[in-house]
């Protein structure tokens, strides 16, 4: 059986005893160095992928959970705020962090045009428009300017209206709101939502992703908000 | 292929026997007094004998080290390859950009031993570097201003490269590996970036951060990956600090010598002024 070297056109044979293998058992059908390779690389792959595996799920874990808990922020009486004007406050956006965790937000009352007359069943007007510093184009804080109605973005020009539409310059949409109720007549204020330019609700976004036409479906939402 | 030997230093090399020096090998190079005659020779001076010593010594240490490593063919292939004519200072920019790589990480390593990546102290702990630590103002100077000229300079050295055509073949991998160098480098300065945690680096990041968000599809988990988040936290700091220190830096020394493997084995290419000699290749001619 080993004497004759194969004819190039004719299939191998899957056993080895056919194949001329030195050593061949009958019916053998893989060569005994040729399991040792394929079990060592088999062993390291299982073991690499057993610390590889959560050591990577570990790195994106923050991904795929919403760690931030739902907590209501008292802003002060209802008193303080009108529908006229905007009122700074200062919230938490993440807790335990100091400084760098907080945030402004401008707060007025409500009008009836404020949001999108929603065909949603359920979504409920918020009394207050509570409105995110975080600019819609690249996130920096943007400010609201009494005299002209306008919020204006310090970096790149982006200008918005006085409900926080796009007016000018580089944002996508308009900027970010927070959940609000009122409970026995105090102001308190909740999670972030994002809105598309016809001020329907969204689940929060990143700055600079879109929400409106095709472009909303390059920008999904994500499992961590 | 044989390569040749390099010549030893100076002072490895034996003296060759002065004239009229009776015992055939000289101590060093002031081992004999010349206007003594033999008969009134000293016996060597106690500086000659301590020198001998040290020349045997380090020629028995690099001895024993070699014969049971096998280092020097593979450094004198490394470090007495043949370059092609013409080598400019031009060449130099690689050895450079490497330097500063060198440079960062070592203050890097230093600045690590009193910085804290906690978002309440980071920034404390920044200006205590910079106020109070001895020299601190200046290893935070050399790794802060380090890493604009190792910018500079990996810019530098892919354009000589990009002009000089040394990408083309056999020599792409080399390009490509220099490019992930490249894109690693400028991660490192953006993760960097945020470690003051100033104003500024806080904004830049938040920014930096945001303009990752904006691409399609993939962008807002981007994100969430950089911030460990839907919003800037707690682990943010934490994250871009292992990212600064321990992943990329990692990832760029392995490249560096992936990248060097491929330089010491492929050559450099001669610069494009420099043109072929012509004997031999007309064909018409023979």
């Amino acid at each position: 059986m080993a004497d004759s070297p194969p004819e190039p056109n004719k299939k191998k044979s899957s056993y080895t005893a056919d194949r001329g293998v030195a050593g061949a058992f009958e019916g053998e059908t893989m060569t005994r160095r040729g399991l040792m390779t394929g079990g060592a690389l088999a062993a390291g792959g299982i073991a690499t992928a057993a610390f590889g595996i959560p050591a990577l799920g570990f790195a994106i874990g923050p991904l795929l959970e919403d760690q931030e808990p739902e907590v209501w922020q008292d802003v002060g009486p209802e008193s303080d705020f009108t529908a006229e004007t905007y009122v700074p406050r200062v919230i938490n956006i993440v807790s335990e962090i100091g400084e760098a965790g907080k945030t402004t937000i401008y707060v007025r009352t409500a009008l009836p045009d404020d949001e999108s007359p929603s065909d949603k069943p359920g979504v409920e007007p918020l009394p207050m428009v509570a409105i995110s510093t975080r600019c819609a184009h690249l996130g920096c804080p943007v400010r609201y300017i009494q005299a002209s109605k306008r919020f204006v973005c310090p970096c790149h020009g982006g200008i918005y209206d006085e409900q926080g539409a796009v007016g000018g310059g580089p944002p996508v949409r308009p900027l970010d709101r927070f959940y609000n109720r009122i409970r026995n007549g105090r102001v308190e204020i909740g999670d972030r939502f994002s809105l598309n330019n016809k001020l329907d609700r969204f689940s929060p976004r990143d700055p600079s992703q879109h929400l409106d036409g095709l472009w909303q479906y390059l920008y999904p939402s994500r499992p961590s908000t | 292929m044989k390569l040749p030997s390099p010549p030893l230093p100076k002072f490895l090399r034996p003296t060759p026997p002065r004239p009229g020096d009776g015992n055939g090998h000289g101590l060093g190079r002031n081992g004999g007094n010349g206007h003594d005659s033999p008969t009134t020779e000293p016996e060597p001076k106690k500086l000659d004998k301590a020198k001998g010593a040290a020349v045997e010594g380090t020629a028995s240490v690099v001895g024993y080290i070699d014969e049971r490593t096998g280092m020097s063919p593979f450094l004198r292939g490394f470090l007495y390859r043949k370059t092609p004519k013409g080598n400019t200072w031009y060449y130099t920019l690689g050895s450079a950009t490497m330097f500063a790589f060198v440079s960062q990480a070592v203050t890097g390593v230093f600045l690590a031993m009193y910085y804290n990546p906690d978002p309440a102290r980071a920034y404390d702990s920044a200006s205590h570097i910079t106020n109070e630590v001895f020299l601190g103002e200046l290893v935070r100077g050399m790794h802060r201003w380090g890493s604009t000229v190792m910018i500079i300079l990996i810019f530098l050295h892919m354009g000589r490269v990009f002009v000089f055509g040394a990408y083309k073949y056999p020599r792409e991998i080399n390009w490509v590996i220099g490019v992930v160098l490249l894109v690693l480098t400028l991660a490192s300065g953006f993760s960097g970036y945020l470690l003051p945690f100033d104003q500024r680096s806080f904004w830049a990041t938040v920014v930096g951060v945001n303009i990752n968000a904006s691409a399609p599809v993939m962008g807002p988990y981007i994100a969430d990956f950089l911030r460990g988040g839907a919003e800037f936290g707690a682990s943010t700091l934490t994250r871009f600090y292992a990212l600064h220190m321990l992943l990329i830096p990692g990832l760029i020394g392995a490249l560096i010598g992936a990248h060097l493997y491929l330089v010491s084995k492929l050559g450099t290419t001669a610069p494009p002024w420099i043109k072929a000699e012509k004997k031999n290749l007309n064909s018409e001619a023979i």
